[in-house]
């Protein structure tokens, strides 16, 4: 028995060590897409770009291969449309878009048309794709989607966009990351659906990434706080960088409700 | 002319194994084939033969699309019905790892000890199939839990796979009732078929409960890469459009295979291990630990032996994987399930260094291990920088004073340790030392006596060297000075060189052996730690099996099986690495508890209560083992 005991004292130890490195490593969760009703009528080209980019980084799957590990072309390092013109009068491009809209477009539906030499597949003399059409599944972006990603890939270089708003009168079903502009109700909800608690301790987050919230009604005004969340560059503490995004699709309203709740979060308070 | 009757039985036994082998394998292919659907017609044609009538009833049933269940068609019980597959179908998987195991290596000792004469081996194989045979019973209960949870909580995706695989799930049960069969059969007809022309057939009754095992394990496998990536279904909608065997042999299937049938062994040689450990302590005389010494150094012997060409079987999958859908390759190495490779490299770590660890401590049996006592502290600190290089991320999360001291998001000098190339040299170093182990092991009891012996040393030392060398060049040089897509392919040379040196490690040693003079090894003295050591690799497998499991069944994300039916049940997100690793915990420990229950029952299967009489004689006896 004492051997029993001792086998089984040592193993549940050992089992607990394992354990214990998941607790150390960074946690995430992968949500699955939502379908969320778009109000396409109430779409601005601004959010129409957030959409695309939000769908660029999640349900698009991507930035998964196009970033700077080198497995595809990294599109956020440098100008798409310049890029796309001169792929349009590279000889070896097969397809029939003529403009930089079309082009991006047919890159997604059919991505072997233009393979950027030294990305194609293993033994095709990079004449074949190994991305996988983008409506076709795993990603199975609807045509709505596809504009807002090329919208997006236009704008983010401060290349005019040329691609129209969707002006279709029912609502659409769109598969995005659930993030989409459905006004949160409440200060908390709000402060979860733009990611604070990601950077700031706040609520029951605590990290130093950026400068904690808890106290902020100490240091600043309502004014300022507002400011700093309209305009995240415009007053740096010099601790920290600029990594905070702006938020472009954030309404008036959960703008306001996070100003108030934050100006009450004072040190005495926490 | 008179037939020598003896002679002719005694030829005919040599060949039953081949002959009855060749026919199950016969057999099981006529099943299979026998199930499968009519022979479908291309993709293209399918719908227009539908409309033209062409086809009847039961060919349009299989051109029924795919499932897709909403949220609310997911029968609910109150609890994670994620949670419940998941724990009972990881203990499913343990212990049938554990079944389908034991009898590959218990077949080949059993042979050793044939040819050799020895009976220990003999007795060794059969007490190693008492832990198997009580465990055989525990995986059926499993499976039949497991099949009725999923039918229960996911009936949509059940129907699917059953669509896809018809009565090919008939042939499953029937081969699960041949395996029930012949492994009773083998067990309890051990010593009834012990010598002689007997013991040929007792060897192809193993052997065909290899085969059929084996089968069942492939057959099974072929539902895990179809839910992965399925073949034989058109993609657009996910009707079953192949015959049984497209849909079976899709392109993860094979790598698969291999994977979990090496791992097997090395997990089912683990457990086992374990057993004679907990044997060896509890052992009252010198002479039951000596039998359990040697059995647990048999079972390490197997475990390791097995877990080294893993890795390789392991980038195969992996290779393929990538090769099939680039971005379940990337999300599995490069995505949010990345990080579970930091545990990994923990688990492996580990495994390596309590298998050196026993190897080492178990040379102190024989005296002639003092030649290459000096050798071990290289070995250890290779393996614990190996370790360490393996486990140093390539991204943490940094406050903004920290980046800007470190002067970016990643350390000057850890950070390049942080990426594959650093990895796979400590990877491939590692196995090379453990190999190294193993050989010093192995030499430490003989005294090598062939006259060829120093070319055969230096012959053996220039190999290493030159493997060393190619590790770390092309590790270096493909990873960090050329193009992403060279540092694949500089894998691949890594992998040659290991293969290289312990092929050639194995046939240089075992021509060197011939005729070398044995010296006495003590088995038994060897120390209780060593045997901690070999309880470790068990415990350590049984988190990486249901770790790595559940990263090959992660990266199809919200998908049932993958790109044609999707899952909307609530349980549809990746969860956050606490739960996974709770819920491995969860299961190593329930596993851990079986496990201990099972070497208590083979425990007590030895064990007889004396009559009252003789035990009032001898209180002090009564109850005691015999």
């Amino acid at each position: 028995m004492t051997v029993l005991m001792k086998m089984l004292g040592f193993s549940v130890l050992l089992i607990l060590a394992f354990a214990g490195v998941t607790y150390v490593l960074p946690q995430m969760e992968g949500a699955a897409p939502e379908e969320i009703e778009v109000d396409v009528g109430a779409l601005t080209m601004e959010t129409f770009v957030a959409m695309g980019e939000r769908l660029y980084q999640g349900q698009g799957t991507c930035a998964l291969c196009h970033n700077e590990l080198g497995r595809a072309p990294d599109l956020l390092a440098f100008n798409v449309t310049s890029a796309s013109l001169e792929r349009l009068a590279d000889p070896r491009y097969r397809g029939d878009a003529s403009d930089v809209e079309a082009y991006l477009r047919e890159s997604m539906l059919n991505p072997s048309q233009f393979v950027v030499a030294g990305f194609g597949t293993k033994g095709s003399n990079d004449t074949e794709s190994p991305m996988p059409a983008i409506d076709k599944p795993p990603a199975q972006l609807s045509e709505l989607e596809i504009d807002a990603i090329i919208a997006y890939l236009q704008d983010k270089d401060g290349n005019p966009v040329t691609v129209a708003l969707p002006v279709e009168a029912d609502d659409t079903q769109v598969d995005v990351e659930p993030a989409m502009p459905v006004a949160a109700q409440s200060p908390e909800a709000a402060l979860a659906k733009y990611g604070c608690a990601a950077c700031h301790s706040i609520l029951d987050s605590v990290t130093t990434l950026g400068p904690n919230l808890n106290d902020i009604a100490d240091r600043q005004e309502p004014h300022q706080i507002r400011n700093s969340i309209v305009n995240p560059g415009a007053v740096v503490d010099e601790d920290y960088f600029v990594v905070m995004p702006e938020f472009a699709n954030m309404t008036i309203g959960e703008l306001e409700m996070i100003v108030e709740f934050l100006a009450m979060q004072t040190g005495e308070q926490s | 002319m008179k037939l020598d009757w003896r002679y002719w039985s005694q030829r005919s036994c040599r060949y039953l194994p081949l002959v009855l082998t060749m026919a199950i394998i016969g057999l099981c292919n006529t099943g299979l084939l026998s199930t499968a659907h009519a022979q479908a017609p291309e993709a293209d044609q399918l719908g227009s033969l539908v409309e033209a009538g062409e086809v009847g009833d039961e060919s349009a049933a299989s051109l029924l699309p795919a499932p897709s269940p909403q949220r609310s068609d997911y029968p609910t019980i109150g609890v994670s019905s994620r949670g419940i597959v998941w724990v009972v179908a990881q203990m499913h998987l343990f212990f049938g790892a554990l079944v389908l195991a034991v009898p590959i290596f218990v077949l080949v000792i059993e042979l050793i000890g044939f040819k050799t004469g020895d009976d220990r081996y003999d007795d060794m194989a059969h007490e190693f199939m008492k832990v198997s045979l009580t465990a055989y019973a525990i995986t059926a209960l499993f499976g039949g839990t497991l099949a009725l949870s999923l039918f229960l909580l996911y009936p949509d995706l059940m129907t699917y796979l059953m669509r896809a695989f018809g009565s090919q799930v008939l042939v499953y049960a029937g081969l699960f009732f041949l395996e029930s069969m012949l492994l009773y059969i083998y067990y309890y007809g051990w010593n009834a078929l012990r010598y002689g022309n007997r013991k040929w057939i007792h060897l192809t009754l193993g052997l065909l409960l290899n085969v059929v095992g084996s089968t069942l394990l492939f057959v099974a496998n072929s539902w895990t890469t179809f839910m992965m990536a399925p073949s034989g279904v058109d993609p657009a909608t996910g009707a079953i459009i192949g015959n049984i065997w497209e849909v079976m042999k899709g392109p993860l299937w094979n790598p698969l295979n291999l994977h979990r049938f090496i791992a097997n062994v090395a997990f089912g040689g683990a457990v086992v291990g374990a057993y004679a450990a907990f044997k060896f302590l509890s052992a009252k005389n010198l002479e039951e630990k000596a039998h359990y010494d040697w059995m647990g150094y048999s079972s390490n012997f197997i475990s390791i032996l097995a877990f080294l060409p893993l890795p390789f079987a392991g980038y195969w999958l992996m290779a393929e994987i990538y090769a099939y859908s680039q971005q379940m390759g990337i999300l599995a190495m490069g995505g949010i399930l990345a990080w579970l490779f930091v545990v990994q490299a923990v688990l492996i770590c580990t495994i390596l260094l309590a298998g050196n660890f026993y190897l080492w401590t178990g040379m102190a049996r024989s005296e002639g291990s003092e030649r290459y006592r000096w050798a071990i502290k290289y070995i250890a600190t290779v393996l614990i920088l190996g370790f360490l290089v393996w486990v140093t991320p390539h991204n943490v999360i940094y406050t903004a004073s920290e980046m800007i001291r470190l002067g970016g998001g990643n350390h000057p000098v850890l950070g390049p340790l942080g990426i594959m190339p650093a990895k796979n040299i400590a990877v491939f170093l590692m196995l090379l030392c453990t190999f190294l182990s193993f050989q010093l092991y192995r030499r430490a009891d003989k005294v090598i006596t062939v006259s060829w012996q120093d070319w055969g040393n230096a012959l053996m030392a220039c190999i290493y060297i030159v493997a060393i060398a190619n590790i770390i060049f092309a590790g270096i040089y493909y990873g960090y000075f050329t193009n992403t897509v060279y540092k694949v392919g500089s894998s691949v040379i890594q992998v040659m060189s290991t293969v290289v040196v312990i092929v050639s490690g194995v046939v240089i040693d075992t021509l060197m052996f011939k005729g070398a003079k044995n010296l006495h090894v003590s088995w038994g003295k060897v120390s209780d730690r060593s045997q901690y050591a070999l309880f470790a690799l068990p415990i350590t497998f049984t988190w990486l099996m249901a770790l790595m499991g559940y990263v090959r069944s992660s990266v199809r994300t919200h998908w049932h099986v993958y790109t044609v039916m999707q899952d909307n049940s609530p349980d549809n997100f990746i969860p956050t690495l606490q739960t996974v690793g709770n819920m491995v915990t969860l299961v190593t420990l329930l596993f851990l508890a079986f496990l201990l229950f099972i070497f208590w029952i083979a425990n007590l299967s030895g064990t007889r209560q004396l009559p009252p009489l003789a035990a009032a004689r001898s209180p002090a006896m009564a109850g005691s083992g015999t």
